[in-house]
């Protein structure tokens, strides 16, 4: 595969999976396809169908690009440098910090933390916010189907300070109960971390309502965007929440990138997290002052090349038109949802009415794990495991699942071979 | 799928539908647990030892197959055998897992866990395949619970 083909209006195009029907509903992912170097490889002689988009995307050549001139032509430390290079390099870093306030459409740039992760930006609010303001009593919410990165820093904290995690349920579905949520809120309540989508359901929450509900009682949110940012525009003046982390991998960005968004008023009451250089204002041996907003989060030198790398990635997406993306998105989901809930002894696990991406699924006495490896050789990467959500496989009954996540550049002859495969490893078992 | 069909033989296939052994031990005298954080294998193997010498096995447990069958064909390997005999076995299986041991060109006892020769291949797998019988040497050393991480 990978061999050169003739599209009918006489481009050229590369492609690693056969040939694709005419494109629906104007998304051209052949053409998006050829934007991602790394699709266009064999794995065990067969196309790589790449389903592990939850785990971590793929780049697209514009950013890696970028990444390398920067490192090529532009690279400095940044922030305090007279010399040139230095401001080119700032300009760069800041300008990627630019593009993040328009994306998720923060009041001011300042309001946006670059992290290397959701996970480092949860862990930043629990120490600067939750070490700070939470004590002895107090009640932390949380919902039953977090990713470790939102359960763990918040049982880390409750343990430090005495204080209480309460945990949202939810129903066979993977919805969770809202009027547990509202039965939970009270005058002990000092914080709530939801994620925005779950990485192990698939499940969307709606969070703009909880974050009402909880400012009801004056209670801050955050809002884990792991596994949204990717999908689907986020507003976080009209989400009104107080927090929202997101990594740049997951959203075809180099590792290394990340935000944690927050607003200004709360930045500026919180401690720091990490102390060092960028972040102070003066030092001395008796006293030593912080610096404002974002440096005041920002110690030591930061990934430069790679948050740089997440301003292209947003500019790529933006160009390539996030809506028809959402569109064939929810397309490939619900085609595969119903060819993979079609095979016998398959049973889809999380199965909300509003979902994004994600299709796990067990088979009647067939580990996951082999399910895994019997697609690896086929050439398809799916995750199998309990996807740092074990609360969410203990919930379910299952020791793990096997998880396909789709981004915009798969294809549905790719949800063909999964559901075919699968088949395959039912066959091989009975 | 040459390579797959190396990985899931039908002996291999067959002892994870109808494991061996697969029980609880009422009269166990030793016993361990062993655990994969990474996907979720976990197993307990019981050891009935008598004069430095299994006299019965089983084990218990939820995994994939290729753990499944690992466990199913160490208890057959490992009853009646003596200790050294049992740790000895541990060693050749382990080095054959991990590509030490040639199991065509090397002189072992393996007999027929050679079958399991086929995991090297799969790296991602070996842990599988050996954790039960780390589990059993940490039975047979009175270690408790094992884990693979």
């Amino acid at each position: 595969m990978g061999a050169t083909e003739m599209t009918m209006t006489g481009e050229k195009t590369l492609t690693g999976t056969s040939r694709a029907a005419a494109p629906s509903n104007g998304w051209d992912v052949e053409r998006i396809r050829t934007d991602f170097p790394v699709l266009h490889q064999t794995v065990n002689g067969k196309p790589l169908v790449y389903l592990d988009n939850g785990a971590s995307s793929q780049v697209p050549q514009v950013v890696i690009d970028r990444g390398s001139i920067y490192l090529e032509q532009e690279h400095s430390n940044i922030h305090r440098g007279v010399h040139y290079l230095s401001q080119r390099a700032t300009t760069a870093y800041e300008g990627a910090r630019e593009k993040v306030k328009r994306f998720i459409n923060a009041r001011e740039a300042k309001e946006c933390i670059f992290v290397r992760g959701a996970t480092e930006g949860i862990n930043l609010v629990m120490h600067g916010y939750g070490r700070k303001f939470i004590g002895a009593g107090d009640e932390i919410i949380i919902s039953a189907m977090e990713h470790h990165a939102n359960i763990v820093p918040w049982q880390m904290l409750c343990e430090e300070k005495d204080a209480h995690l309460r945990v949202i349920p939810m129903n066979d579905a993977g919805e969770l109960l809202l009027d547990e949520y509202d039965a939970l809120l009270n005058g002990r309540t000092k914080f709530v971390a939801v994620t925005h989508v779950s990485n192990a359901l698939g499940t969307v929450n709606p969070v703009k309502e909880m974050i009402a509900q909880a400012h009801k009682y004056g209670v801050p949110v955050l809002i884990d965007g792991a596994q949204s940012a990717p999908h689907m525009p986020v507003d976080v003046q009209d989400l009104d929440c107080d927090f929202y982390a997101f990594s740049g991998h997951k959203m075809y960005a180099p590792t290394g990138s990340g935000i944690v968004y927050g607003k200004a008023e709360i930045l500026e009451r919180m401690n720091p997290f990490q102390g060092g250089g960028d972040m102070i204002k003066s030092v001395t041996f008796e006293k030593t002052t912080y610096a404002g907003l974002p440096n005041k989060f920002e110690a030591g030198t930061p990934a430069i090349a790679s948050q740089i790398g997440l301003g292209a990635a947003i500019d790529y997406l933006n160009s390539i038109g996030r809506e028809q993306a959402a569109v064939h998105e929810h397309e490939l989901l619900r085609y595969a949802t119903e060819r993979v809930s079609a095979i016998e002894r398959v049973r889809i696990i999380g199965t909300a009415r509003d979902k994004a991406s994600v299709l796990s699924f067990v088979i009647d006495d067939i580990h996951p794990h082999d399910i895994g490896t019997i697609l690896d050789q086929e050439g398809i990467a799916v995750r199998a495991g309990h996807h740092c959500a074990q609360p969410v496989m203990q919930r379910f009954n299952v020791p793990a699942t096997a998880r396909a996540s789709f981004a915009f550049y798969n294809t549905k002859e790719e949800v063909d071979i999964l559901a075919s495969t699968i088949e395959k490893v039912i066959e091989i078992f009975s | 799928m040459s390579e797959l069909s190396e990985l899931y033989q039908q002996v291999i296939l067959d002892h994870n539908k109808k494991p061996r052994n697969f029980r609880k031990l009422e009269t166990a005298n030793h016993k361990a647990e062993g655990y994969n954080p990474l996907c979720g294998d976990q197993l307990t193997v019981y050891l009935s030892l008598e004069n430095d010498a299994v006299r019965d096995i089983a084990f218990e447990g939820s995994g994939c197959a290729i753990s499944k069958a690992a466990a199913s064909m160490m208890t057959q390997a490992v009853k009646g055998k003596s200790k050294q005999e049992a740790e000895k076995l541990f060693t050749e299986f382990h080095r054959m897992v991990t590509g030490e041991l040639n199991e065509e060109l090397e002189a072992n006892s393996l007999g027929n866990l050679r079958i399991f020769a086929g995991v090297r291949d799969f790296p991602v797998r070996v842990k599988c395949a050996s954790l039960p019988w780390h589990t059993m040497l940490a039975a047979l050393q009175n270690k408790g619970t094992i884990s693979t991480e």
